[in-house]
């Protein structure tokens, strides 16, 4: 696999075609303002993370993209076309060309490894046994799990399920990958092979990609843009680069895990390794 | 008083929201077939699952319901002199209620649960938002499939409860009790004709829309985890099996109207 140094990626987005615009969204779960007028627009080709506390939001960001959830206000665009207030039958058509990894995996529990690495394949009427086969085993094999297919997703660690639901998501080779939270949770090695993947996924295919993460070691690796959501709305848009050279305080605040009270808790920097440059990998 | 209006709205805001939701459930179940796509492979697996793993619920109900009802008729109506008429009574009553009745009690309880249970863990987990994103209607794949397989299920389901109901009345009444056979038979067939068995099969197919409904709704809007399960679980249930009884009052004034009891 490729080092994850960015230097040598060659963006694909250089036309800057937009492929989702997002303005004034809104969001309100009970009393609570979840998204307060959040505008952010998404090159073809690039990898946007979404950074941001705990409760602020992002998850419910990402599944506003792909339209599980529908806004108070506000507009989503992919490729051009709106998909607000679209019928959930005439949302199947958009989603084929996103594929999704969820937080926990989402794996179907009553089909096995492969079966459900199968499944979008299936649904898209590929029929032959072999094919289906080569397709599932291929897959499997980029994440390491190709002697695990006919366990159930029970039976396996949850970086496995990961992994697995992240074969899910990309064997259909969508234009669009959503990844919530990718790395959470997953050993320092399973996440750095996820955030190789996510940059060969866009070197290779010219994937779009869109990551909400925890992970600063993941913002580094797989950014080229990096959007810092706070109370509802975007507080920060740029590179990772601009993004370390800062100026803001609670932009500062965020990426080194101090708290707003500064006694440097936890402020939502789960591996706590703030903006230390990485070195490339070795390949 | 202001305090018993704005309970009394709030209830009946809640009662019309969620009749709402089951109406809104029920147009894209019935909309599934012609415009989704159907899967032949889970209806016969929830044909399977519903129709044969309900067997043995489904006979030990039909049968001691019948040996229990023939005993207690059969206790009184020997006072009277007219135990052979324990045959009909039972035949009509397994037909017409306590076959379709005990039965989606019975089913509501071993796959309303299940149901309720299993769509609910898949939305609480994302399995359901997972669908969604691969293009799958949950409807389409989740709910049709456990509505025909219900449907088909609970019509025959109820007719073997009502079977082994009557059966087993008959054992109860010529062997424990002594009644003639031939007479036993001659009040069961005077008695009962093809339109008590269709009552009854009638009445298990609305009882299974109504399972189906109820237990999938639960399931589709679960929340905040295993508790959220738990609860809708046992909704499913209780909302189903108030539903059948409530519903059972009204089909049975309905449909004796159309086929009068004690008319032939």
């Amino acid at each position: 696999m490729e080092s994850p140094d960015k230097t040598e990626r060659q963006p694909c987005a250089e036309n800057g075609e937009m492929v989702i615009e997002v303005k004034g969204l809104k969001k309100k779960i009970g009393s609570q303002v979840i998204l307060d007028g959040v505008d952010l627009s998404i090159r073809r080709g690039e990898t946007m993370v979404i950074i941001g506390q705990s409760g602020e939001g992002k998850s419910v960001l990402l599944k506003h993209l792909v339209g599980l959830m529908t806004p108070d206000e506000g507009s989503i665009k992919i490729d051009g076309e709106e998909i607000v207030g679209v019928p959930e039958r005439r949302m199947s058509a958009i989603r084929k060309k996103i594929g999704v990894l969820f937080q926990d995996g989402a794996l179907f529990d009553s089909m096995t490894v492969a079966e459900n690495v199968a499944f979008p394949l299936q649904e898209s009427g590929i029929k032959k046994r072999q094919e289906l086969l080569e397709r599932v085993t291929h897959a499997l094999s980029l994440m390491g799990l190709e002697a695990h297919m006919a366990k159930m997703p029970i039976n396996i660690s949850g970086g496995m399920r990961k992994r697995a639901a992240l074969a899910r998501a990309i064997i259909t080779q969508p234009e669009c990958i959503l990844y919530d939270e990718p790395t959470s949770g997953l050993d320092p090695v399973v996440s750095d092979s996820i955030d190789r993947l996510i940059l060969r996924m866009q070197k290779e295919l010219c994937v779009t990609s869109i990551v909400v993460t925890h992970d600063m070691r993941s913002v580094q690796h797989v950014a080229d843009r990096v959007a810092y959501l706070k109370k509802g709305k975007i507080y920060f848009l740029g590179t990772p680069e601009e993004l370390r050279n800062s100026t803001d305080q609670v932009v500062q605040n965020f990426i080194q895990g101090v708290s707003e009270n500064g006694n440097g808790s936890n402020s939502g920097v789960s591996n706590g390794v703030g903006l230390t440059p990485v070195s490339p990998q070795p390949n | 008083m202001l305090k018993l209006l704005q309970t009394t709205g709030q209830t009946a805001s809640v009662g019309l929201s969620y009749l709402g939701q089951l109406a809104s459930l029920l147009r894209d179940l019935v909309c599934s077939p012609f415009i989704g796509k159907v899967r032949c492979h889970l209806i016969g697996r929830q044909i399977v699952s519903i129709g044969f793993g309900s067997q043995l619920v489904v006979i030990v109900t039909g049968a001691f319901t019948g040996a229990v009802f023939a005993a207690q008729s059969y206790f009184k109506f020997n006072d009277f002199g007219i135990e052979s008429a324990v045959g009909a009574v039972v035949s009509i009553a397994m037909c017409r209620e306590l076959g379709p009745v005990l039965t989606a009690l019975m089913v509501s309880g071993r796959v309303g649960a299940s149901m309720a249970a299993e769509i609910g863990t898949m939305k609480v987990t994302e399995q359901i938002d997972a669908l969604r994103v691969m293009g799958v209607h949950p409807v389409d794949y989740l709910v049709l499939p456990r509505a025909v397989g219900l449907l088909f299920s609970m019509p025959l389901l109820v007719a073997e409860s009502i079977g082994f109901g009557i059966l087993a009345s008959r054992i109860m009444c010529v062997h424990g009790f002594h009644i003639p056979e031939a007479w036993y038979s001659h009040h069961v067939r005077a008695h009962t004709d093809l339109y008590d068995i269709s009552i009854g099969m009638i009445k298990g197919f609305v009882f299974a829309g109504l399972i189906v409904l109820v237990s999938c709704h639960q399931g589709l809007t679960a929340s905040n985890g295993a508790v959220g399960v738990g609860k809708g679980t046992t909704s499913a249930v209780v909302i189903a099996s108030l539903a059948v009884l409530i519903f059972n009052f009204f089909l049975s004034l309905l449909l004796n109207q159309l086929s009068p009891l004690g008319s032939g």
